[in-house]
């Protein structure tokens, strides 16, 4: 099974490598941006068989890892 | 006072940490290398300036995972006196130790230069030998030390007294320009400002020299 993972910043924090893209693409001439966020995408083979079970692991390894809750938020996608 | 520095792949401010400590208290540190899952008894532990397993995922984040971190949040809880400098700083928030988090600059740039600070709180056993109000000079180095935490976590950490230092300027987007703060008990201090590196004139000042001498004092 695989799981896909996206690690997001919160809303209300200050993301300045994603402002920096924003600018970056008002630059180059695409004016139709008007705000860019940055993440980071993880994707995990998982031994397991069983969605149950294995969201709630990774849904742990979330929490306890790949991040961090101060700041960023997670969704987890199985297939 | 027996001290001890842990030491991560990828750590860079180690040996400067380790010679402040054998200048200041006489007595070379124990080098702990992260693999270990214990270390002699000791009065003080250091986690290092650097970039632990290369900031990978964010920094601080595999390290604060580390066998050897157990065995440090454990004492550290049990009141072992313990001290993060700049990645180090941002270990102990990832360890949860202390609160908040450390983004990247607000500017995008590494950020290189003495910078000037106010010690906040003189009380605490880190800055006890600083006067309160006392202006300071300690060089930081860092890409990552925008402080961040929630408004009710920040009102607390200046309401209890657990920022004990703040930059006089913003050089880094850091909430409240908050430059090091300690957890509630008062025996954990995380600061982004490396004072290991200024210890004696001939590196440029020695203003970062009462930080260890308030621990020494305390340990007696």
């Amino acid at each position: 099974m695989k799981a896909r993972i996206h690690v997001t910043l919160k809303n209300g924090v200050l993301d300045p490598q994603g402002k920096a893209i924003e600018h970056a693409l008002g630059n180059m001439g695409f004016d139709g941006v008007e705000a860019a966020r940055q993440g980071k995408y993880i994707e995990l083979d998982l031994k397991s068989t069983d969605r149950a079970s294995a969201e709630k692991e990774v849904d742990e390894m979330c929490r306890k890892l790949l991040a961090n809750t101060v700041i960023e938020n997670y969704s987890i996608e199985l297939e | 006072m027996k001290s001890a520095v842990i030491v991560f792949p990828g750590s860079n401010c180690d040996r400067d940490m380790a010679v402040a400590l054998e200048k200041i208290t006489g007595q070379k540190p124990l080098m702990v290398w992260h693999q270990e899952y214990d270390f002699d008894k000791v009065d003080f532990i250091a986690l290092p300036g650097g970039f632990s397993y290369g900031d990978y995922l964010r920094c601080g984040a595999m390290s604060a995972r580390s066998h050897i971190m157990k065995e440090v949040i454990k004492r550290a809880e049990a009141g072992v006196p313990t001290f993060g400098v700049c990645n180090g700083f941002q270990i102990l928030t990832e360890t949860g130790l202390l609160p908040g988090a450390l983004m990247r600059n607000a500017g995008l740039h590494f950020v290189c230069k003495d910078v000037k600070m106010t010690v906040e709180n003189a009380d605490t056993m880190f800055t006890s030998a600083y006067a309160a109000g006392e202006e300071i000079t300690i060089p930081v180095a860092h890409h990552d030390g925008n402080y961040f935490a929630d408004t009710e976590t920040l009102d607390r950490l200046e309401g209890e007294g657990q920022v004990a230092f703040k930059y006089n300027e913003d050089i880094n987007g850091a909430q409240r320009r908050i430059a090091g703060i300690t957890n509630a008990k008062g025996n954990v201090l995380g600061m982004m400002p490396h004072p290991e590196r200024m210890i004696e004139p001939a590196l440029g000042g020695s203003d970062g020299r009462k930080l260890f001498e308030s621990v020494m004092n305390r340990l007696g």
